[in-house]
């Protein structure tokens, strides 16, 4: 029970000898299920969204929809290979450009840096600034970004990869750093009070102590890269592939598209086959992410440790 | 080992470039008989955070083998002071100090001076329990390795550790089990077990037994008297009979509001053996506050 | 004990010889990895910077093809504010959804769930912001404008409206509210619940007359933040919002916002350096700015108005 309702408990208790609640007046109770409604609303729009999905995508739940790749020729039998490859592996690429840097970074900015410092409260308010810019406009950056490593081509997934760790950073850094704040003071004194260097009590301590915290925010990151569509156009992603990159850095440099850009280019066309297609792929996407957020949140509610 | 510093004496004759009212006291505080052989001592210590002032001129020796103890009601900085004893105080931001702490005659404030060196010999003990949330074993093999100290075995070196802290006993079958799981009292004694195992020159407690039960409080003290034979210990408690029960000697700070900001700013008002402090004071607000009069 | 170096400068202290080495240790892989650690960091500058840069080249030659009176313009094929008009549409329509029903749900959560309810019920609205939006797009074309709009409430919408892909992004942003304002309303001191619920006021006038006040700047912040959120979103403008650059407020029609004009050109066969494909990058720089704006600005609500509990 939340501190608030055990005061208006006592609040209703006392009123109780007069008969009647001053929670319980007509306005209150509207108020209430006003408040009710609000919160189930989302709720209620999400389970129209899977059902209605669903049952447009009911005749496709076969196994070509994983086994073949996009056809226009063959509607009834078109398929997301491509779009599912490519987006494990952009998650893959992004997990292993975003997190190691994403991490370190959020370690530096709670374990090592002097925040009275003025560079190190630029960096606090460009991280915030960087969690609200537009998905689009990282598409632009990553196209610069991969120009400049030397990959000229477009659509390749080296581009959309990085595309989507530069998005992802300011998310992970920020429930990083979170995370390692969460670790009480205690435990860093007390290694330092053993002659631990700052780094010997960050990685052995700190961290450890602030995996769960850090695994929930990665996850959650990465689930939104996995939906992402926008940045992805932009690199040039999402155009038509029938191929699957190469497993190793050969990969990196193949044409790619994702699960998201492939429902993209099918939600415009008018072929009722089509659409049931991308019925069918939004469930399959649907079901990846949703599956990522409750692992996310199963972490968080079992890991959370009351110091 | 060392001579004792010939600085440390009484108040200050010389300015100190700060102006604050307590400073108009040409002599505020009472030096009774200082130990012999100072392992530590404090030369006109003052800190600050930021623009605060929270601690003026405090001049100390802590003996060799001795057990001291820093007493005086809360915010009279008597914590403050023990952490900059082992430059804890470093981890906060702010945090400034000015004079000099001298530790086997070298300034641990001087430039040039690691304050990860000095926490490897001057430990430290906390409040509240605090052990790693690791097995009992790695929270005390955790300062040698961090350390990097040789040791020919680490079970025999957690096993004298946890024996010296009376602890062995109680824990021996369960090495590998969580430190959380311990009750209070053994999560302190570990946490001095902890401290021990890096084979320190100083021990620093800072309220040791404050989140204890008065069993678990006995206990602890019986340790520090043991401990005494092989550490020089620096307590910090706010218990006057404990003071009492297990020190050598014993320091009393108080706290003095400045007229303008109100900010307290702590300061010694008398140091001298604990029996003739206790039995004795020379100063009228020791003898009040051991009265009970104040605090 | 401590490896032996050199003590570093004169001996310290009262002139006795060091019998203890305290002298600062060189520890070359600390030095590397707080190295490593601070580079990581600068990466996050870098990426403001990157941004800058990328966008102002291809902007600098687009306003040295078009006047910028033709880019700030209602019409013509270079003009700006069609799809600000877009944009401010739709993100006009998500926020009357957003916001009332954001802030219901954050009351509910803060003032009227137990510890135990809010535990699962906060991550479920949060789960919405979770949903890809290419997926609300596709809601929103296929459910939103067919079944909803024309069917049951029988509006007379085009295959693409600015009304259906509104609603859409409101349900999209109504998570970011209702979580961050959750936190606003949470962060009230027990204390002036308390005193309010002390004088015999019940729990909605406790809700709406002094926390809610008390949380006005962080619930500010969250509805800026929010909207920030709906300017900058893509997916489900370019598939619900349509692709007609207009300069009205005809929310039954479609009318294409900057992030869709963004996609469709880079969507395109649009040649690099091309005027419409810089003219691209012009409007994700305003883009860009407008976001930055917002989000200043949320920050300067929370810092001016944040209350000292």
């Amino acid at each position: 029970m939340s501190a608030a309702s055990a005061v208006a408990a006592q609040v209703v208790t006392s009123t109780l000898a007069s008969g009647r609640s001053k929670d319980r007046d007509l306005r209150s109770i509207l108020f209430l299920g006003a408040l009710w409604l609000s919160l189930f609303f989302g709720v209620i729009v999400l389970v129209a969204l899977i059902v209605d999905t669903a049952i447009k995508g009911s005749g496709r739940f076969d196994k070509e929809l994983v086994t073949n790749y996009a056809s226009i020729i063959f509607p009834e039998t078109t398929g997301f290979k491509a779009g599912i490859f490519g987006s494990i592996w952009l998650m893959v690429c992004t997990a292993i450009l975003a997190i190691p840097l994403g991490v370190m970074a959020a370690t530096y900015l709670e374990e090592f840096a002097d925040t009275n410092r003025w560079w190190n409260r630029v960096i606090e308010i460009n991280l915030q600034n960087l969690a609200a810019v537009p998905s689009i406009v990282y598409g632009l950056l990553a196209v610069a970004v991969v120009a400049i490593v030397g990959f000229d081509e477009k659509g390749v997934l080296i581009g959309g990869a990085v595309a989507l760790a530069l998005l992802i950073l300011p998310v992970i850094i920020i429930t990083t750093r979170e995370a390692i704040r969460a670790v009480p003071q205690d435990i860093r004194q007390a290694s330092y009070g053993l002659g631990a260097t700052t780094w010997q009590t960050t990685w052995r301590q700190v961290l450890p102590s602030a995996v769960p915290g850090i695994a929930t925010g990665t996850i959650l990151g990465l689930s939104r890269a996995i939906g992402e569509a926008a940045p992805l156009i932009i690199v040039g992603l999402g155009v038509s592939v029938l191929s699957v990159p190469e497993p190793g850095i050969a990969g990196l440099s193949d044409s790619a598209t994702s699960l998201p850009n492939q429902i993209y280019n099918l939600a415009n066309q008018s072929r009722p086959e089509l659409a049931t297609a991308a019925s069918a792929a939004i469930i399959l996407l649907l079901v990846m992410i949703l599956g990522m957020n409750a692992i996310a949140i199963l972490i968080r509610n079992k890991f959370t440790r009351s110091w | 080992m060392s001579t004792q510093p010939a600085t440390a004496t009484t108040s200050p004759d010389e300015p100190l470039g700060i102006s604050l009212s307590i400073d108009e006291e040409a002599k505020h505080s009472v030096i009774g008989e200082v130990p012999a052989e100072a392992v530590m001592d404090t030369y006109h210590l003052n800190v600050f955070y930021g623009d605060f002032h929270a601690v003026h001129d405090v001049n100390l020796q802590f003996g060799k083998n001795e057990i001291t103890a820093m007493i005086g009601p809360s915010g009279c900085g008597k914590s403050t002071v023990l952490r900059c004893l082992n430059r804890m105080n470093d981890l906060i931001p702010g945090a400034r100090v000015e004079g000099a702490i001298n530790y086997h005659g070298q300034n641990i404030y001087a430039k040039g001076i690691d304050p990860i060196a000095v926490r490897q010999h001057i430990g430290m003990v906390f409040q509240k329990p605090n052990p790693f949330p690791k097995s009992i074993y790695d929270n005390i093999a955790y300062g040698p390795r961090v350390i990097g100290m040789k040791v020919d075995s680490m079970d025999d070196l957690v096993e004298g550790a946890l024996r010296d802290a009376a602890l062995w006993d109680e824990v021996k079958d369960k090495l590998k089990q969580s430190a959380f799981g311990l009750s209070g009292g053994q999560q302190q004694r570990l946490c001095i077990a902890r401290t021990i195992a890096t084979k320190p020159d100083v021990i620093l407690m800072d309220e040791p037994c404050s989140a204890l039960d008065p069993i678990a409080t006995s206990k602890v003290e019986d340790l520090m008297m043991q401990l005494r034979k092989d550490y020089t210990i620096i307590v910090v408690t706010h218990n006057m009979q404990q003071a009492a029960r297990v020190s050598d000697r014993t320091a009393f700070f108080t706290a003095k509001p400045d007229e303008t900001t109100g900010n307290r700013t702590g300061l010694l008002v008398e140091f001298d053996l604990t029996k003739r402090l206790f039995s004795n004071p020379e100063d009228k607000r020791t003898e009040d506050y051991i009265s009970g009069r104040f605090g | 004990m401590s490896e032996a170096t050199t003590p570093a400068g004169p001996s310290h202290g009262t002139g006795l010889r060091a019998a203890i080495d305290l002298s600062h240790k060189v520890r070359p892989g600390e030095a590397a990895i707080k190295a490593v650690l601070l580079t990581s960091a600068i990466v996050s500058v870098a990426i403001t910077v990157g941004i800058i840069v990328t966008l102002i080249q291809p902007i600098i030659d687009f306003f040295g093809e078009v006047p910028v009176g033709d880019f700030f313009a209602t019409e013509g094929t270079y003009a700006v504010l069609p799809l600000v008009m877009g944009t401010l549409l739709v993100t006009v329509i998500a926020l009357l959804l957003a916001v009332p029903l954001g802030l219901g749900a954050a009351m509910y959560l803060s003032e009227y769930a137990s510890a135990r309810a809010r535990r699962w019920l906060k991550p479920t609205v949060e789960l919405l912001a979770g949903v890809p939006s290419v997926v609300y797009g596709f809601f929103a074309l296929q459910f939103v404008t067919p079944t909803l709009l024309q069917d049951i409430i029988g509006l007379e919408v085009n295959f693409t409206n600015s009304l259906a892909a509104g609603l859409v992004l409101g349900v999209m942003v109504l998570p970011t509210i209702a979580s961050l304002a959750e936190d606003a309303l949470s962060a009230v001191p027990m204390s002036m619940r308390q005193g309010s619920l002390a004088m015999g006021a019940n729990r909605m006038q406790t809700t709406l007359r002094v926390v809610f006040p008390a949380a006005l700047s962080g619930i500010a912040a969250a509805v800026v933040l929010g909207m920030s959120r709906a300017v900058g979103e893509t997916m489900i403008v370019a598939l619900a919002a349509g692709a007609q650059k207009k300069f009205d407020a005809d929310v039954l029609t479609g009318h294409q916002a900057m992030t869709g004009y963004i996609a469709q050109t880079f969507g395109g066969e649009n040649p690099v350096g091309s005027t419409p494909y810089n003219m691209a990058f012009a409007v994700a720089g305003t883009l860009f700015v407008m976001t930055l704006i917002l989000n200043i600005l949320s920050m300067i609500v929370v810092r001016r108005f944040r209350q000292a509990y």
